[in-house]
């Protein structure tokens, strides 16, 4: 029999209110059906300028499925599809008008799994920027220095820039999909448990990195680790089968859970 | 103290788990050689009967009359011509159609018939196409044409380019195409820069096996280019080609003349080892990198 473990991580940011924060992301009442399976449902949540939110619970619930919404990732693939409210600004990013392209240049994804192109770690980076802007090749290459270091990345690789991207470590590659992401300088990045394929050292690495970018980016993030979302994160949701429980401060979550689930997840009692 | 490992009732059973393990391997290892000889065997008949053949005249001359000396220069030429041809043709079709059956329209209807047609095009008899070939393109301008037998091979070429295309590009993982779509990437770029580059290798080794199949093709030739005994690079006229050369020479009682077509299918032989060698190569690079 193992005995469930009753440590609750400890929150590493001061208590924030929601006063006085700019709402860039909102989240209406918003429903997600692969196929039949209707596996969100209606979804309230905000993502706030200048903050990160971290999306816990167990394996399924959703969590992933919410974050490929916001940059309708989902829309690559066959009979998925979401309905209800998520705007951007203001702006319903869920319309059919909406150009993905722009959309996916505003909103910015690590993945799980680094991925980085199969090409040189220079234009890895200057990929993304060529894409939006012609730049003459020195501000090209001052970019990619500063997307790079960014993503404190810059001094590991700055004498070996036209080797392939995936000669790289792990942990240096994940980085590098952080620089090529932050290089198109997005307003909002999405993390997808961009750590849970790093060794401890990476990780820490990643969260800092976390912690520095979010005074520029509205940042949401999605993981396993509990102890991470209370490092890392302002604001916390906790999902459950497709449902988004609770949101709320990062540490009064961790504290004081206003739903039982939530307090019986973060305290390893399931999941 | 006695382990589970030392009972007789273990001791038995592992003892006869070894014997049928070595009867099989026993049957394993001679079925390779079974088939391992006869390629050997016909590549050592090859070079022991054609390589005495090989020299310069070979290269620089025309296919001799009976009795009278000479080389393969006009089907060497010739088969290279329409090769060059087929596949030029043959390849962007391939490519064009496996890219949309694995990244346009891979949950699409229209692809999974066309995955069927193009798998029983893939395995249709060589001289069905040549026949077809006649059909449709040498009863129609009244006579055997290069143009003819060049596009009786990309036909062969294109189910091959188009499985290999398809394939290679299913290999390449949807997290790196979610990637390349996360910073705004238009699906046209995605596929070009992102996707073919990591398919790459792949992808030009089905090229390369589609050549090596279709230079040892005769029969699709044999009802399209025909042959030439002369020096010509006319497509529009008859072209001469090793495959059907060798077919000619070796039917002959000319004794100079089979000489030539031992030499000939030498060098076919050799070209294809070659090719399938540079194949292999690339597609070990790919795995690596």
């Amino acid at each position: 029999m193992s005995v469930p473990s009753v440590t609750v991580p400890s929150v590493a940011h001061a208590a924030v209110s929601r006063d006085g924060l700019s709402e860039k992301v909102s989240v209406r009442n918003l429903d997600f059906y692969y196929g039949d399976h209707r596996a969100l449902k209606s979804i309230n949540v905000s993502l706030y300028y200048g903050k990160v939110t971290a999306f816990i619970g167990p394996s399924g619930c959703g969590k992933s499925t919410l974050l490929r919404i916001l940059n309708r990732m989902y829309d690559l693939y066959p009979n998925q599809r979401a309905t209800g409210e998520v705007r951007l600004d203001g702006d319903d990013i869920l319309s059919p008008g909406q150009d993905l392209n722009l959309l996916r240049a505003k909103v910015g994804m690590v993945f799980q799994k680094p991925t980085p192109f199969p090409m040189t770690i220079f234009e890895n980076v200057a990929f993304g920027i060529r894409l939006y802007e012609r730049l003459p090749k020195s501000e090209l290459e001052d970019r990619v220095r500063h997307a790079l270091q960014r993503a404190a990345l810059w001094d590991e690789v700055k004498d070996k820039l036209d080797a392939n991207g995936l000669s790289l470590s792990g942990g240096q590659q994940q980085r590098l999909c952080i620089a090529r992401t932050v290089a198109v300088r997005p307003e909002v990045i999405l993390f997808d448990e961009p750590c849970s394929a790093l060794d401890p050292i990476s990780t820490a690495k990643i969260e800092e990195l976390i912690d520095e970018l979010k005074d520029d980016y509205t940042i949401a993030i999605v993981t396993h680790n509990m102890q991470q979302a209370a490092r890392v994160s302002d604001f916390t949701a906790f999902m459950y089968l497709g449902e988004l429980v609770e949101v709320d401060t990062t540490s009064r979550m961790f504290t004081s859970p206003a739903d039982r689930r939530t307090q019986d997840y973060i305290t390893g009692r399931f999941g | 103290m006695d382990t589970q490992f030392d009972s007789p009732r273990f001791r038995s059973l592992y003892a006869a788990r070894r014997r049928r393990n070595a009867v099989t391997m026993g049957l394993a290892y001679a079925a390779t050689a079974f088939g391992l000889s006869w390629l050997v065997l016909i590549l050592a008949v090859l070079l022991w009967q054609g390589f005495g053949g090989l020299s310069l005249s070979v290269f620089t001359e025309m296919t001799p009359p009976p009795g009278g000396t000479g080389g393969l220069l006009n089907p060497i030429a010739g088969s290279l011509m329409m090769t060059a041809l087929a596949v030029l043709i043959g390849t962007p079709l391939g490519i064009l159609a496996g890219t949309y059956m694995a990244e346009y329209g891979r949950y699409e209807r229209l692809t999974m018939v066309v995955r069927f047609i193009n798998d029983i095009l893939l395995s249709a008899p060589s001289i069905v196409i040549g026949l077809f070939i006649y059909e449709i393109m040498v009863a129609r301008m009244g006579h055997f044409s290069g143009w003819a037998g060049a596009v009786s091979l990309a036909v062969i070429v294109v189910p091959v380019v188009v499985r290999t295309t398809e394939d290679m590009l299913k290999l390449v993982p949807d997290t790196l195409r979610e990637a390349a779509a996360s910073i705004g990437l238009p699906r046209s770029l995605m596929i070009t820069r992102v996707a073919y580059r990591a398919a790459r290798a792949g992808m030009i080794t089905g090229v390369l096996l589609s050549i090596a199949r279709i230079s040892g093709e005769t029969a699709p030739l044999l009802f399209t280019a025909l042959n030439n005994q002369f020096w010509s690079l006319d497509l529009d006229a008859p072209v001469s080609s090793l495959p059907v050369v060798i077919f000619q020479f070796a039917l002959s009682p000319y004794k100079d003349w089979q000489r030539l077509a031992w030499t000939g299918a030498l060098i076919i032989t050799m070209s294809v080892l070659a090719l399938s060698i540079i194949a292999r190569f690339l597609a070990a690079q790919r795995r690596s990198s």
